[in-house]
């Protein structure tokens, strides 16, 4: 039975998307099964992030619907034999994802895959509970800034309250994924340190993801960030978090960045 | 003060981190229980009823948290060409 992991944040644009493409990336070159699953109805990326837009034909929807076959709508990787996509539909309709519906169909997912990741879309509402409903385990993605960490929190809250296993008196297992991380203003101060997100969040960090053009590159390229050659930071940091997923004991070093001549002349910390 | 002070200024970061401890801990508290502005708001509402007919536009409730004391306010207007109290009314 297969692993199913949710990524998700509660804020929007922290990098939920990129990650889920990036983590699943990683691990499928591992040579596990990974599919996957774009949760965003109305809003799908995924599909853009993996370079496989113009190869969507059926959705997440058509598959709960009945209108497609599972085996149809999944797109396999062109660079990953292991790696399949399950895009979400563009359709308006909120209303479109039906629990039962989501339920069948990731419980097929875990029987034919080993990783199942769901990419949330942003917010509380039905959508993301819907994305995080029959997960094992979370990625918590969350950027060092006040907003992102408030609404973590509440994400965390719904992960120990309305997932299946949360009901059922089973854990979930949380990860904390840093992302767009900038060493040089968490020097200076401009920006909540690793420290002060785990303490307020408690839960434990799987990974640090610098701010990085890479990650904007990869993007515009169609590529998830951990299969481009050369490996560049962000990447290293990402196929780490995904050997920490994996269960791997990997300690996560916090990236840093020396002060500046004159910082440390005049001892600025700027606010 | 030395002249390096005036360079100094404080980092927002600890700030940031202050603010999100303290709201943080309430949100995490009332998340286990039925929010309590709107119940006192409704409760309120219910007692005022009982003399004078308002809008529940007319009537405000909002709490203002402070670290280990928070300010309840409550603003209830009661528009002048508004009905006699409904207990003189009888
Ligand atoms: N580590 C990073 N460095 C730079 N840009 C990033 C990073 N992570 C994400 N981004 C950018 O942030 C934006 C939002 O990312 P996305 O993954 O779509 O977020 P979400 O799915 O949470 O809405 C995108 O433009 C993405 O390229
Ligand atoms: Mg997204």
């Amino acid at each position: 039975m297969g692993k199913v992991v949710v990524v998700t944040s509660g804020k929007g644009g922290v990098g939920k998307t990129t990650s889920t493409a990036a983590l699943g990336a990683a691990v499928a070159k591992t040579g596990k099964k990974v599919a996957l699953v774009d949760f965003d109805v109305g809003l799908r990326n995924l599909d853009l992030i993996m370079g496989a837009e113009r190869r969507v034909v059926f959705d997440l929807v058509n598959v709960i619907q009945g209108t497609a076959k599972l085996s149809q709508a999944l797109i396999r990787d062109k660079r990953l034999e292991t790696l399949y996509l399950l895009p979400a539909s563009q359709t308006r309709d909120k209303d479109a994802l039906t629990e039962e519906g989501v339920e069948e169909v990731i419980g097929r997912l875990r029987q034919v895959f080993d990783y199942v990741f769901c990419d949330s879309p942003a917010g509380i509402e039905r959508g993301a509970q819907l994305a995080m409903r029959f997960a094992d385990e979370a990625v918590i993605v969350t950027n060092p800034e006040v907003s992102s960490v408030r609404d973590s929190d509440r994400i965390i809250g719904l992960l120990d309250a309305r997932t299946m296993r949360a009901e059922q008196g089973e854990h979930i297992a949380k990860h904390v994924l840093v992302t767009r991380y900038d060493a040089a203003r968490a020097a200076r101060g401009e920006m909540l340190s690793i420290d002060d997100v785990l303490e307020i969040l408690s839960v434990p960090l799987i990974g640090i993801i610098p701010e990085s053009q890479d990650v904007l590159r990869a993007s515009n390229l169609g590529a998830p960030v951990t299969l481009s050659e050369p490996i560049n930071a962000a990447a290293k940091a990402y196929l780490e978090a995904a050997r920490r997923l994996e269960g791997e004991d990997l300690p996560v070093v916090v990236p840093f960045e020396r002060k500046g001549f004159l910082d440390r002349l005049l001892g600025r910390r700027a606010a | 003060m030395s002249i390096l002070d005036l360079f100094k200024r404080r980092t927002s970061a600890p700030v940031a981190r202050e603010r999100l401890q303290v709201l943080l801990a309430y949100e995490r508290r009332s998340r286990a229980q039925p929010d309590l502005v709107s119940i006192l708001r409704e409760e309120i509402m219910a007692v005022i009823a009982k003399h004078v007919q308002i809008d529940q536009d007319y009537l405000q409730v909002s709490m203002d948290r402070g670290e280990t004391m928070s300010t309840l306010e409550i603003d209830i207007q009661i528009p002048n060409k508004s009905p006699v109290p409904l207990a003189m009314a009888g």
